[in-house]
């Protein structure tokens, strides 16, 4: 289980710029450090965040590894229509981390 | 010793003698865009752990599948200003317990759980959501009766030289508060941030964790986790902290 | 380096010997001007980035290397007609010259994005901008990284 945070308002006008701010728990390990005995510490990134509002994406991250560990994004967007936000962090695996927020447009 | 100690004083440029009064947290040392860092909840990476220790609160555990939430409720309230009181002579036992150690000791007698490994992910978590919701509130932590014996050997442990640097807690953190330690400020060692997100881990880490760094520093022998001795000094620490805000999870280098 | 600081080298390194311990983990070399410069014109092209309309806030004096913020604003209106399309930071003296692209659309409404970048040593940062009509605007920051006294290997 890995921990998201999504920092973004409830509710916004339509028209409204809203930020965003987001962090997940990931080492973000390089791939270029060695352990204490000298082995190889193997690469574990989060490559791509990526994030849709209602459907449509509106936000892309290209991560490499010299991006902070647990990775901090913030960035904004135009409040448009009542809808979902799906944000879907994937690491080199492929395997995906996925937060949902919906954000109500009045 | 000497040279080492030379050395050392050397190093640091800058003169402030640092007193009770002046104690400040080593926030205040941190440059200001990661001070902001820190104060701001949605950057700040150590409110994730908070965040896991929010889910932990209420995720069943151990053989009675209890979670802490059954006996404890709202932890926003229940857990207010417990972490800022701690550690504390448990009155079954008689020990002393830090925050992690009273967690832990739930776990076992409570809920028929098992004890979670200290500086593992999930004991981090909860000892930073439970130290969290004391944010704010001043430490005060009782180093009378019982707790007296605890409290002066902590002190006792603050003062002695140590290692093969031969250098006490209190020769950098009372002597040479705020001058330069290679990229550094000498701090005045107050425990109020923790368990605190360390850039130098790039992880939370507990109290326990800085303390044997500092051991190590000193090249003295790095205890364990939650031995006798580093709760003891824990205790010293917080009574020396008395009045100063909880900040858990404080930002450090 | 501050006077007071020379003083004999024995000395010092005894009094800080146990401190340095983790920084004695050999550091991978950095990135080759020339990984710098391909990693730059696999975005551009052959078009050379012009200054301005990008700006690119970090502190010039970074106490830990392993995160350091990063915010990155670029003067555009972000309509459908002239928006910002791509975002780069890169890092010369890193292992990988990459550090992370930010991918816009005019639904962004303002070209501002945050982050936290690790550097392994003192250097220029470059940030640059790509906008939809094909220009590419940037900035760069000498960010001195230094470290911190109480390193401890875990």
């Amino acid at each position: 289980m890995r921990t998201a945070r999504i920092a973004m308002p409830k509710t916004a006008r339509k028209g409204d710029i809203v930020e965003i701010k987001t962090l997940i728990i990931h080492p973000m390990e390089t791939g270029f450090r060695r352990d204490d005995v000298g082995r190889p510490v193997p690469r574990d990134i989060i490559g791509l965040f990526t994030v849709t509002y209602a459907g449509t994406e509106v936000f892309r991250m290209d991560l490499f590894p010299g991006v902070a560990a647990n990775p901090f994004a913030a960035f904004t967007t135009i409040a448009t229509e009542t809808g979902e936000f799906v944000f879907t962090w994937t690491d080199d695996k492929g395997v995906a981390h996925v937060e949902k927020m919906t954000l109500t447009v009045s | 010793m000497r040279s080492a100690l030379l050395a050392l004083v050397v190093l640091m440029a800058g003169a402030i003698a640092a007193t009770a009064e002046t104690r400040t947290s080593a926030r205040e040392l941190l440059p200001p865009e990661l001070q902001a860092q820190q104060a701001d909840d949605d950057a700040n990476p150590g409110m994730l752990w908070v965040t896991s220790g929010q889910q932990l609160w209420s995720m069943p555990a151990g053989a009675n599948a209890k979670s802490c939430s059954e006996c404890h409720g709202d932890a926003t309230t229940s857990m207010r200003g417990i972490a800022a009181r701690y550690p504390a002579i448990d009155a079954k036992s008689g020990r002393l317990m830090n925050l992690e150690q009273r967690i832990n000791n739930c776990r076992t007698a409570n809920m028929a759980a098992a004890a979670l490994p200290y500086e593992g992910e999930d004991l981090l978590a909860l000892t930073a959501y439970v130290a969290h919701q004391s944010r704010g509130l001043p430490v005060s932590v009782r180093i009378d009766n019982a707790a007296a014996p605890h409290f002066e050997a902590g002190r006792r442990f603050y003062f002695e030289r140590q290692g093969q640097l031969n250098v006490s807690c209190s020769q950098c953190h009372d002597d040479n508060v705020g001058r330069r330690l290679r990229g550094d400020r000498i701090s005045s060692g107050l425990p109020t941030a923790w368990p605190a997100y360390r850039l130098d881990w790039q992880k939370m880490g507990s109290l326990h964790r800085r303390l044997r760094a500092c051991s190590l520093g000193v090249r003295a022998e790095q205890l364990d986790f939650g031995s006798p001795e580093y709760v003891n000094l824990e205790l010293y620490l917080a009574g020396r902290a008395d009045g100063h805000l909880v900040e858990t999870p404080g930002l450090r280098k | 380096m501050d006077k007071t600081q020379l003083i004999d080298r024995r000395d010092a390194l005894r009094a800080t010997g146990a401190i340095v311990l983790a920084s004695l983990v050999p550091l991978p070399a950095a990135a080759s001007p020339e990984a710098m410069t391909a990693a730059m014109q696999k975005i551009l092209g052959t078009a050379t980035p012009k200054p301005g309309r990008i700006k690119l806030d970090i502190t010039p004096l970074a106490e830990n290397g392993n995160s350091v913020p990063v915010t990155v604003t670029v003067d555009s209106p972000m309509t459908q007609a002239d928006h910002v399309k791509t975002i780069y930071l890169f890092s010369p003296e890193n292992p990988a010259p990459d550090v992370v692209r930010f991918h816009l659309t005019p639904r962004a409404g303002r070209a501002r994005v945050q982050t936290s970048v690790r550097l392994a040593t003192t250097q220029r940062v470059q940030a640059i901008a790509v906008m939809s009509d094909g220009s590419a605007w940037s900035d760069s920051a000498e960010v001195i990284v230094t470290l911190s006294a109480c390193l401890d290997a875990g």
